[in-house]
């Protein structure tokens, strides 16, 4: 089993996971944000898998290893599905949600087909290796369009409160994730590193839920002033 | 050195995103003009500036806490206290870095300010509803 600090963030992260999800249903912003509030739901689902798998067979078990990196890869896609949600909103007025949707799935594909080729010449635990290798690189990337996605939101002068508030957590989250794996490579042996990713987690349903209950559909905000640095 | 060069990238814009969300969180309370009573109690005249923050805060936890500033102000306090660092410490080589750290550290005071505001309105209130009772 964890430590206690590990099952005690755990805990935090999906009670927070849930307050979003009742936060959205309670402002009747559900299906509006549907992909985000799927990823929560599938987060909390994975959640309940993975300690039902760690009572049955321990932490140190292959069954555990297998669901954990498996759900791991799956939340990752989830998230990114999330994401490009956010792109549509933020795109779909000009009319490009179809080539966003396309240009995610090739994105999704191609980064799936670059983890495989990292991975394939290890023959022993191929497919985790694989999960572990594609959900690095889809935060990886998925930071990078948030970053894209940013951008576009000061051009286009976007000013919806929960939109642009949305975006910066996804941000935040998604830097703070790509440097704590990137981190992990460098410095594994620290024990520090290990529960920041569980510190994220609980991060980001905490933020958006504040901006869902902080906030309303037509709240507006003046996207210029929000630029780290003033040209 | 991959994980070195996606270490330096995620810090960076981390950074960045950080920045920019607590001023998304600022930028509210920006135009918000501060009541007398709250300008008298801070000393705070027509602008706040970045000195008046650890003050305003003092008086803030003098207040009734409310519940739904809390996450806000912890972000703010982290974003204020970074600037502080930052100002004791690169933006003596820089001064446009100066000018810029202190720019932001008056709009967390003023930030602030307004929570302070709305704590003693929220004081107020309870006041008054447990008067009626």
């Amino acid at each position: 089993m964890p430590g206690s600090v590990a099952l005690f963030l755990w805990c935090v992260g999906t009670l927070l996971e849930v307050c979003f999800v009742v936060c959205s249903l309670a402002r009747k912003a559900f299906f509006r944000y549907f992909f985000l509030n799927l990823y929560f739901i599938l987060s909390v689902l994975t959640s309940a898998a993975r300690f039902l798998t760690l009572n049955a067979y321990g932490s140190s078990s292959d069954q555990y290893a297998h669901v954990y990196y498996y759900t791991d890869a799956l939340l990752t896609v989830a998230l990114f599905i999330a994401l490009i949600s956010l792109y549509s909103l933020v795109f779909g007025e000009l009319g490009f949600s179809k080539q966003i949707r396309f240009a995610a799935v090739l994105l999704l594909l191609g980064t799936a087909a670059f983890s495989y080729g990292v991975v394939w010449q290890s023959e022993e635990r191929l497919a985790t290796s694989f999960a572990y290798e594609l959900s690095q690189n889809l935060y990886f990337v998925g930071l990078v369009l948030t970053y894209i996605l940013w951008g576009a939101v000061l051009k286009l002068r976007e000013a919806r409160t929960r939109l642009v508030q949305f975006i910066l957590s996804l941000g935040l989250y998604f830097s703070a994730y790509a440097a704590s794996y990137a981190l992990v490579n460098l410095a594994d042996k620290f024990s520090a590193v290990q529960y920041l990713s569980q510190l994220l987690a609980c991060l980001l349903p905490l933020s958006w839920s504040v901006t869902m209950l902080r906030h309303t559909e037509d709240s507006r905000i003046a996207t210029a002033p929000l630029v780290a640095v003033q040209r | 050195m991959m994980a070195a060069f996606i270490l330096a990238f995620s810090l960076a814009t981390l950074g960045m995103f950080f920045v920019s969300y607590c001023r998304s969180l600022v930028a509210a309370c920006t135009q918000h003009t501060l009541s007398a009573e709250v300008r008298d109690v801070t000393g705070i005249r027509a602008v706040a500036a970045g000195r008046d923050y650890t003050r305003v805060v003092q008086l803030l936890q003098l207040c009734p806490d409310r519940v739904e500033d809390r996450t806000k102000l912890r972000a703010i306090s982290l974003y204020h206290f970074l600037l502080t660092f930052l100002q004791n410490t690169a933006a003596k080589l820089a001064p446009s870095l100066l000018s810029w750290t202190e720019q932001e550290r008056a709009h967390c005071a003023q930030f602030a300010a307004v929570m302070l505001d709305r704590r003693i309105a929220f004081s107020r209130e309870m006041l008054a509803q447990q008067a009626e009772l």
